[in-house]
């Protein structure tokens, strides 16, 4: 069995016209089957379906032998111990850091973020000792009531920003969703797992 | 103090019985199987002065060793990471030989931060190298008793996997150190996408953008070899590289290897050739080894070294259950001096295990029967006495 681990949503529904140039179609589609596990039109693929954050844990383990991971999720993870051979350039946006238009409460700034080695790292660049708060949703709301001065968060029309009266402030990282590959099956599967990257590649330049 | 006073630190265990005969089995069938190669046994100190200990301060092996100030001096230890460095001090400054040194090794070391795979900070670490010989037939046994291990520990589902330092070396030590961690940054990840980004601050070229982008690709049988040296041109070392890799190639005819350029090494003694072995559902090399130069400062005088270790604890995890065939008899708690000669002759055996009853000591009545008794200890037969002898009996359930 050769399982491609991907999370609902924006990547999948993304996702899906590159594989279909690789030839490989989902039998269910996930937003109404139940299903976790997806059979293609080849039996020896399967889809995974999992949270985007879990995607490299279980390319990592082998748990699954392929993956489509967002950058984003990536940095966050630290990128050791998965190959990253493809950007498929799909479900892209930006790492940013965010905030009022007003000047910070605090001289030590306080970040909220679900990216906290990412913002950890990013701070450390800049030389600037920062207080992070770990959050895991609705980021844009920890501003506007005070619980922190930034944001650091994916960003992608800005509608949410500006809704929340929030402005983009510094440029962290461009995001795109990468294909991530387990080491061993790099190297125990390589025939079809170069196939299939090659398939990709030309999927990727063509969309372009 | 709760439960959780009976907690160990996180990466300790605890190794059962269940669990600990069949370790103790392939260690045992491991050291023979060195031993049989004429890979002598060699006894690390567990703790030293950290000078000696590291290779490097600050790199992988620093950051993963456990360190306490001796009382006696003062001084700095360390209890022992990784046994690969200390082997090689000690083969180069204690045994000295004019011929090529094979030694062999197997203990527990210590690491400050767990494995992500096997989860442990408490590995027992195995591994045979081999001293002071710089041929290609060096590193094909080394191979050769790469597999032998996998033999030894039942695993059939494997791949071993080669690749060479030197084929990017020379490549890579013509930039600055800041675009060289970015460049391996990229080769550890083979994110080849991110090289048009370093190109754009022009920090390399196009024709290094090409070079490497080759270099990520060559990976596969042995046709990739042939390939490599029609897109890795330029650098000599990269040529000597891939002429010692090829001739490595035809030395292991029959074994079907996959070749991997744009292999990474994190520990930074590595030199020239690696090999690995990987199984499936298993990100990272079980067995890992290659060409080694410690230097002068380390060892005392350079000398050609190869090698391999593993993680035992993590093989016989990952090796087939082998049933034990080992035949467990109960003794009766009887002064018969021929029941003692029986219960003597019986243990001599190959894989027999006699058990001795212990005489009830108090007036209370047994909870248990005798028979009962022996099952829980996991014995098949019960010595009874027939008139004339002893004899074994199975115990029927």
């Amino acid at each position: 069995m050769f399982k491609i681990a991907i999370s609902k949503g924006r990547i999948f529904k993304e996702t899906l016209p590159l594989l279909a140039k690789a030839d490989i179609f989902p039998l269910d589609d996930p937003e109404r089957s139940r299903k976790l596990i997806l059979d293609t039109n080849h039996t020896e693929i399967k889809l995974v379906i999992i949270r985007a954050s879990d995607v490299p844990t279980y390319v990592e383990y082998g748990a699954a032998e392929m993956g489509v991971a967002g950058k984003d999720v990536l940095l966050e993870q630290g990128g050791e111990g998965i190959y990253e051979p493809l950007d498929l350039k799909i479900a892209r946006c930006r790492l940013m850091v965010a905030g009022p238009p007003t000047p910070p409460l605090r001289r030590r700034l306080r970040i909220a973020t679900k990216y906290v080695n990412t913002t950890q790292r990013y701070y450390l660049g800049k030389g600037e000792q920062v207080e992070i708060i770990k959050l895991y949703g609705s980021m844009e709301l920890a501003p506007l009531v005070g619980l922190a001065d930034r944001i650091v968060d994916v960003v992608d029309t800005g509608n949410t920003l500006r809704a929340n009266g929030l402005l983009p402030l510094e440029h962290i990282a461009d995001i795109s969703s990468r294909i991530i590959v387990n080491k061993a099956a790099m190297k125990m599967r390589s025939p079809l797992i170069k196939k299939l990257l090659q398939q990709l590649k030309i999927a990727v330049e063509q969309m372009a | 103090m709760g439960e959780e006073r009976w907690m160990l630190p996180a990466g300790v265990i605890e190794i059962l019985p269940s669990e600990a005969q069949p370790l103790e089995n392939l260690r045992r069938r491991l050291l023979d199987t060195y031993k049989s190669w004429g890979y002598e046994l060699l006894i690390t100190p567990l703790i030293e002065y950290l000078d000696t200990l590291l290779v490097k301060p600050g790199d992988t092996l620093d950051l993963q060793t456990f360190k306490l100030i001796d009382q006696l001096t003062g001084r700095m230890m360390g209890v022992r990471a990784d046994m690969t460095p200390q082997v090689a001090r000690i083969e180069a400054r204690q045994l000295q030989k004019p011929v090529p040194t094979r030694l062999c090794y197997l203990d527990t070391v210590l690491h400050t931060r767990p494995s992500k795979f096997a989860g442990l900070r408490t590995p027992i670490q195995l591994g045979a190298e081999l001293y002071g010989y710089q041929g290609i037939a060096g590193d094909v046994e080394i191979i050769q008793l790469m597999i032998e291990t996998m033999q030894q520990a039942g695993i059939r589902d494997y791949q071993i996997d080669i690749g060479h330092l030197g084929v990017y070396q020379e490549f890579l030590n013509q930039f600055t150190p800041e675009v060289q961690n970015c460049l391996l940054d990229i080769i550890k990840r083979r994110a080849a996408a991110e090289l048009p980004d370093l190109v754009k601050t022009h920090r390399i070229t196009a024709t290094h953008q090409t070079w490497l982008e080759n270099l990520l690709n060559l990976s596969g049988d042995q046709s990739i070899l042939i390939e490599a040296q029609d897109n890795l041109i330029g650098y000599q070392k990269t040529t000597q590289a891939l002429k010692e890799l090829t001739l490595l190639a035809e030395q292991l005819q029959n074994i079907p290897i996959h070749f991997d350029l744009a292999e990474y090494r994190g520990y930074q003694y590595h030199t020239g050739l690696t090999y690995g072995i990987y199984v499936p559902n298993h990100g990272r090399a079980l067995i890992k080894g290659g060409r080694y130069d410690l230097g002068l400062q380390h060892i005392g005088r350079p000398q050609p070294a190869t090698g391999f270790s593993t993680n035992l604890t993590l093989l016989a995890a990952l090796a087939p259950p082998s049933p034990l065939k080992q035949r467990k008899i109960f003794a009766p708690a009887n002064p018969d001096p021929q029941l003692s000669q029986e219960i003597a002759r019986l243990r001599s055996e190959p894989d027999t295990t006699v058990i001795c009853e212990l005489p009830e000591i108090s007036d209370l009545p047994p909870q248990l029967t005798k028979t009962e008794q022996a099952q829980i200890m996991g014995c098949q037969y019960e010595l009874q006495w027939k008139g004339k002898c002893w004899e074994i009996v199975a115990i029927s359930t």
